[in-house]
This record gives structure tokens, sequence and C-alpha cells, in this order.
């Protein structure tokens, strides 16, 4: 090897490697209609979506909803106006779990390090996957509003219905992101879904989606008071059925906002840089 | 598309590596490689497993960030100037990265989407490239139900479709069958004819031989020795010459015949009994010729003969005096690394 060759002079200039925001959306949405793709393919993904709704709301209006309804003031159907509204937290946080396993999964095989050496934005990978994840979230919320009516809610305000799913919507992908680090830091799918239960169902339990929390200890109730699934099933019960809201929907909005701010560079940051 | 047809001050080089450093914890992935690629040329970078074959290509193609040193390919710096370097360079790696739920097709019109083809621009470019890479018939089954060499066709036909000028090829037909094998050497040949540099890693001499115009033979992440073809098949005393008698109890007469010619500069010959060969290593053609005309004239029948390349473990013991280092080796490429 002659050491004597110089390294040849660069090309100067970023004109060629701008990605403008419609670039961002055109590759967004090639890599979107690839995960659509992967549905048609095998339906059966989309049974969680469509099946865990169905199984939740009627376990919990049927076995719970007898007694939590009568503190509440009333019975069973009292309970039905307090849970589904609450339900729409936890099928953002159940439905955002599975954006990171997906996403570990992809890392199995080369088509990452393809995507990775592609001049794209690389967080368009990312956003494809927020997507698709929030279509499903659409799709399970759906399901879950229509055996709502079947056993009984109310809907009396159609407005504050399509609220309270869009500020699911938010506040899920904001949740999202930090399941994208999960999924892109952990070995495997199975650790990430592990890692992700440990910190779901604290989260999920630990506030008001399920039950009032005024009877739970006060150690608890400090937990759930500050715990942003209480905010949103506090916000999207207030929007739906009533009750004030304003409080609320700024901390879920604030903590949506956060956790973006946050977790979404880390996310894009470890993708880019995963060895 | 923008292509990039003159590179300005390239003087050649599409690929110009200086003193490439990666080190995870302690394995030395790469410990300071030099190497250059001529424009319009294929490179082969031969090495046994965890010689940092992989390393380099990762950070050549801008999925790993190397510690030290510098890289150049087709103008533009890996580190400093990824996304441009992204639009002119095409990766086919030992694992197809492809996506194995999609069809060839839609593969193809994904990726051409995603290098800012129209969409009418992308189907065509995915059709024409399906025809060229005899995928056309399959072209609307998902990838996963591809053989083997099928799918690699399909890695090949998508790194194509941004037109790069740079390819990087790892260990391209590891773990295909013979047959299979050859279609992808065709593939590389046609693509090299039209234009495309090549850098080509490989475990086997053959593979090299078949598509590399110059060589360079790296283990444990440092270059042990590179040149073109021929010069380093001389250095490893080029092919190996196996001849049959047909008479097997003429098998020592015909290696004692062998050994009298004395051959210059050659090793003596080996007896392979339980095959009932013997084996000469020769030089040239010409040796061959002598060889033959000796063993004739002693009035021996050759029942058969062939020759054979050097092992991968032929060149490192002539280059090195010492075995590859063993393939047991980690692969430092695979390792996980904190970011």
């Amino acid at each position: 090897m002659s050491a004597t060759t110089l390294t040849p002079p660069l090309h100067q200039g970023e004109a060629d490697a701008r990605i403008g925001l419609r670039d961002h959306v055109r590759h967004t949405s090639a890599l979107v209609r690839r995960n659509l793709l992967w549905i048609r393919q095998d339906p059966e993904s989309m049974l969680d979506a469509i099946l865990m709704p169905i199984i939740f709301t009627l376990l919990f209006v049927y076995v719970f909803g007898g007694s939590i309804g009568q503190a509440l003031g009333g019975g069973q159907d009292a309970y039905v106006q307090y849970v589904v509204p609450g339900m729409m937290a936890m099928m953002s946080m159940n439905i955002a779990m599975a954006v990171g396993t997906g996403f570990n999964q992809d890392f199995q095989n080369g088509i990452m390090d393809r995507f990775r050496t592609l001049p794209i934005g690389q967080g368009s990978v990312l956003f494809a996957k927020i997507v698709v994840e929030l279509m499903r979230m659409l799709v399970a919320t759906a399901v879950m509003m229509v055996v709502g009516v079947l056993v009984g809610f109310d809907i009396t305000n159609w407005g504050g219905l399509f609220a309270a799913v869009g500020l699911s919507a938010l506040f899920g992908s904001a949740i999202m992101w930090i399941f994208l680090v999960l999924g892109v830091s952990l070995k495997s799918a199975q650790s990430v879904q592990a890692m992700g239960f440990l910190v779901l169902m604290p989260l999920q339990f630990g506030s008001s989606i399920f039950a009032p929390t005024q009877s739970m200890p006060g150690w608890l109730q400090a937990f759930t008071d500050y715990n942003p699934l209480s905010s949103l099933a506090d916000s999207a019960r207030g929007l739906m059925v009533g009750g004030p809201v304003a409080h609320d929907i700024w901390v879920t909005v604030g903590w949506s906002v956060v956790l973006t701010v946050v977790m979404a560079p880390i996310a894009i940051h470890k993708f880019r840089t995963k060895s | 598309m923008k292509r990039i047809d003159n590179i300005p001050g390239g003087a050649g080089s599409a690929v110009t590596v200086r003193g490439l450093v990666k080190h995870y914890g302690e394995t030395k992935a790469l410990d300071g490689v030099d190497l250059d690629v001529r424009e319009g040329t294929v490179l082969g970078v031969l090495g046994p497993n965890g010689a940092g074959k992989t390393t380099l290509v990762r950070c050549l193609s801008t999925l790993v960030v190397p510690d030290s040193g510098s890289a150049v390919v087709a103008g533009y710096d890996v580190v400093r100037q990824p996304r441009q370097l992204r639009r002119v360079i095409g990766l086919t790696g030992q694992y197809a990265s492809v996506d194995e739920k999609l069809s060839g097709r839609e593969n193809l019109y994904m990726i051409g989407r995603l290098l800012d083809l129209s969409r009418k621009e992308a189907r065509s470019r995915a059709d024409s490239l399906l025809e060229r890479f005899s995928l056309t018939e399959a072209a609307g089954r998902p990838a996963k139900t591809y053989s083997g060499g099928m799918r690699r066709r399909l890695d090949l036909a998508a790194s194509m479709i941004g037109s790069p000028s740079v390819l990087y090829l790892d260990e391209p037909t590891t773990g295909l069958d013979p047959r299979t094998r050859n279609e992808v050497w065709a593939e590389v040949k046609r693509m090299v004819t039209d234009g495309v540099t090549v850098l080509l890693t490989t475990q086997y001499m053959e593979e090299a031989e078949q598509l590399a115009s110059e060589l360079t033979v790296i283990d444990r992440g440092k270059v042990i020795a590179n040149g073109g073809i021929d010069e380093l098949k001389a250095k490893v005393g080029g092919r190996t010459l196996r001849i049959r008698p047909a008479d097997p109890l003429e098998l020592r007469p015909l290696a004692a015949a062998l050994d009298d010619m004395g051959l210059t500069g050659l090793a003596s010959s080996t007896v392979d009994a339980e095959s009932g060969t013997v084996l000469v290593p020769i030089l040239s053609d010409e040796q061959l010729t002598a060889v033959v005309g000796a063993v004739t004239a002693r009035g021996i029948t050759i029942g058969s003969i062939a020759t054979e390349l050097p092992s991968l473990d032929e060149v490192f013991l002539s280059i090195t005096g010492q075995k590859a280092s063993a393939p047991q080796d980690a692969r430092p490429e695979l390792e996980e690394v904190a970011v």
C-alpha cells in the first residue's frame, strides 16, 4: 500500500444532504405502507387490538361492576359510565407497548441495516411505527366503545368522546417513544415485553382508571394523584360524561409533551447509533 | 436521483481507507486498516471469521462510527457526510436485509420510494430489477417463501435500486450451495461490467479469484497482505495439481517421478493415499505442461488430473507462517455496544 496516496478531497456543500418535510412525509408513508402490508399478510396480528378491548371491558364491568358501582352510589350501570372512559387510558398504554416489541423484532433481521444505510431521515422509521400503532389504537378504541355501548354506556357528548380519543392518542404516542427506546436498547422482544409489563401494571392499577382513588391508603393516593394515567382517565371521563376537566387535560398534555421532547431524540439517537 | 459521476480529485480511488480503528472493549475489530479500491474494480477483502471484515463494511456504510482513522467513499467522508454517502452506496450483507413478510416487488417498491423515486418510477424500477435478477415469477410472493439464492438475489436487487456507484458485498455467498453461488457470482460480474465499484469480503480464495482483481488479506483487524490476485497467488504458490494415476499401483512411482523432475522453487509432491492421488504445487501453466510431459515420458497413464486453488488456510500459512485465527473467535461486530 502506498502511504503516499493522499486522502481525496471531499465533496463540498450540503445540497444533497437536506431532508425536507415532504421527504419525511414520503419516507414515513412508504414505511407505514410496509407495516400495513404486514397486517394484510397476517391479519391475526390485529387480534390483540380487537379482542383485548372486548375482554377487558366485559371482565371489568361484570366482575367489579356490581361492587364498585355500589360504592359509586349506583350499580353496575354507574360503573360502566365510570370505567369505559378510563379504559381509553389503559388502551393507549397496552397498544403502546406493542410498538416496542415489534420494533425489537425488526432488528432480528437485516432490514434495519438496510434502512439505516438509506439516505432517509432516520426518524422516519420510528414515526412510521408510531403512525401504525396509532391506527391500531383507534381500532381498539372503536371496538371498546361498541362493547361499552352494548353493556350500557351512554354516549351523551360526541365532541367530548372525540376529544378524549385525541387526548389518548397524544399520550399514547408519547408513551410509544419510551417503548421505542426500550425496543432498541433491550436484546430481545421478550425482555421488552417483560420490562413493559413491569412498568405498565403498577401504572395502570395504581391509577383512577378502574376504581375511584378515595378509598385507597394515603401513600397510594399520593402516587395515583401524580400518575399521568389518572389524569388521562379523569380527562376522558370529564370529557365524555361531564365534570371538571381543564386541570387534568393540562397535566396530560404536559406529560405528553415532556415525554416526547425527552424520549424522541433519545430513541432516534439510539436507533441511529445501534451497532 | 442525483448521481456522482465525477469525483473531484478522486484520482480513480472510489474507496480510500487510512488507519481505520474500531475497538469493542478489548476486541480490536479494526486495528489500523489501510486500503484502496480503484474506481470500477473489485477489491476482495479476504480473512477468516472475526478478522474484522464485517466491521470494516459496517464502518464504510455508516452503520458503525470508527474510533479513529479516516474513510472516504466516492468523495464523501463516512463520519462527516453520512447522508450524502448513503446516496451512492449499496450494501448486501451476510444476512438478507429484505423484509421477509413483504413480496419481492413490494420490497423493491418500498426502497425505491425511500430513495425518492416517484410512485411510477419506483414501480418500473422494481419491475426491471425483478426481471434482471430473474425474480419476476416470484415477485408477488412474500420473501420468506424464497430460497436462499432468490433471497440473496432480491437483496442484490434492493442494493441496486439507487444505482450505487460503490457496492459492498459482505460474504455474499456464505451459506449458499455451489449452483446458487455461481448465480450470485454471475450477477456480481454483471454489476461490475456496468461500472460499479465493489468491495467484497469473503472467506474463500476461490470467490476472490472469481470476482476480484485485487486482494487485501486481513486478520485480527490488520492488513497482512495486499496486491493483485496474481501477485498474491504467486506468493502462496499458485495452484495445486492433483493427479490420479490410472493404475493405483503407480501412485508411488508417480510421486518419485515428480520429485525427480525437481521443479524450481517448489515444495515437493505429497501422496494422498486415501484418494489415490499425488498433490504437486505449481506456479504456472508452463509448469503444468511440464509435469504432464514428464509423467507421460515415464510411461505412467494419468487417470484424472485437476488443479485446485489454495485454501484460505494455505494462504495464511504462506503469508504469515501461521494458521488463520480460529474461526470460533467471537464475532466482534455482533457484540453489544454501549451507546
